[in-house]
């Protein structure tokens, strides 16, 4: 995870470079009636971890780690409720065990995922899990989307939810770095 | 090597905590819980794990906020718990009221050879619950305590809570649960009227 100045900034560029797809991706959630969302936090994901927390029909869990998501995503199924995680490319490797609970059950998952690793990345120790997250998931079984222009957030979120809850598939949308925009070194205090 | 670190028989324990059990839900976690779980009597409201070593509390805390009418219970051991052991600071986070964690706690890895655990060896689990926010926290260490703790399984207005149930490390006859996870899913769901897709 970032401090919080540096994650205050990449939130500002993304939130002005064009279309508002955290908000789109909230919105698609709710049309699929998603009820619980858990996530590691990622500056990337910070607006849509917002709109979920003041949302008093969404409840919102914060994670020690990411397998904990997985895990809890199975359990809000059981119980009747569609489940989505956030995470970071970073986080996607401490998932693969739990994954298998999914594979066992046929239960539905579905993840967003913020790339990190793959684009003007500034920080190497980033690179190899983020190079080998999509392998990472289809070992598992995971079906991989890619969401590579903010314009397309609705139709490839709404797209990987229909394949997890109506088709009983695990899913993984990897929101591109590129996306979300270069990440700037500036000190806000 | 096995030295006795309680001396609860688990099977009464868990036997004792599910008597007259209601609309409780419970989820088992890997080994030696799940075979417990499922001698007591099986259920369509038990989801058995059969893998998942660590997810055990987390599954419950998910059919606990899907469910913030039923009581949930989960029901594993000392190893298992301590693998997700971040997962009790999440639940505490939560406040999630209608949630209880058992963890049968015998100080040793028993599924893989008796390994003593880090329970064993001194760490307190119930000082760890307490400190990650835990609300209430007990420990238990015999039948009259699991009888007590057996009512509290059932409210759903002032959890989450966790007992640390001390059961005896002796050998118990393996009890197999179906291993089907699909159709624990299914008839977990059902049993909740939901329908199967």
């Amino acid at each position: 995870m970032d401090d919080s100045a540096t994650t205050e900034s990449a939130t500002k560029e993304a939130a002005t470079s064009g279309p508002d797809w955290p908000l789109e991706i909230y919105r698609t959630l709710k049309a699929f009636g998603v009820s619980q969302i858990s996530y590691v936090p990622d500056a990337g994901h910070s607006r849509l971890i917002e709109l979920s927390h003041g949302d008093g029909a969404i409840k919102t869990t914060v994670l020690t780690t990411e397998e904990e998501g997985v895990a809890l995503s199975a359990g809000a199924w059981l119980g009747g409720d569609r489940a989505a995680l956030l995470m970071q490319s970073s986080g996607v490797g401490n998932c693969v065990n739990m994954l298998s609970l999914l594979a066992s059950c046929r239960i539905p998952l579905l993840t967003l995922v913020t790339m990190r690793g793959e684009w003007a990345e500034f920080n190497p120790w980033q690179i190899p899990m983020g190079k080998a997250t999509p392998q990472a998931f289809e070992i598992m079984g995971v079906t991989v989307l890619r969401l590579e222009r903010p314009e397309d957030a609705a139709e490839v979120v709404s797209a990987a939810a229909s394949l997890a809850y109506e088709s009983d598939q695990q899913v993984a949308v990897l929101i591109s770095q590129r996306m979300l925009g270069r990440k700037k070194w500036t000190e806000t205090r | 090597m096995a030295r006795n670190f309680g001396s609860l028989d688990r099977r009464q324990a868990v036997q004792a905590l599910l008597a007259d059990r209601g609309d409780l839900l419970v989820v088992s976690g890997l080994g030696s819980s799940s075979y417990d779980v499922f001698d007591a009597g099986d259920h369509p409201g038990n989801f058995y794990l059969w893998g998942a070593m660590g997810g055990a509390a987390m599954v419950g805390l998910g059919i606990a906020l899907a469910r913030p009418q039923r009581p949930v219970a989960v029901i594993t051991g000392d190893g298992e718990q301590l693998m997700g052991i971040g997962s009790l600071l999440t639940i505490a986070a939560h406040k999630c009221a209608n949630l209880s964690i058992v963890v049968l706690d015998n100080g040793h890895f028993g599924e893989t050879g008796m390994q003593i655990s880090h329970s064993g060896l001194g760490a307190r689990l119930d000082l760890i619950a307490s400190g990650a926010g835990i609300r209430s926290v007990t420990e238990i260490t015999d039948l009259k305590g699991v009888a007590e703790f057996r009512g509290e399984l059932h409210h759903i207005t002032d959890g989450p809570r966790l007992a640390i149930v001390r059961i005896a490390s002796g050998h118990v006859e393996r009890v197999l649960p179906p291993r089907d996870g699909v159709y624990l899913k299914n008839r977990f769901r059902e049993n909740l009227g939901l329908a199967v897709t």
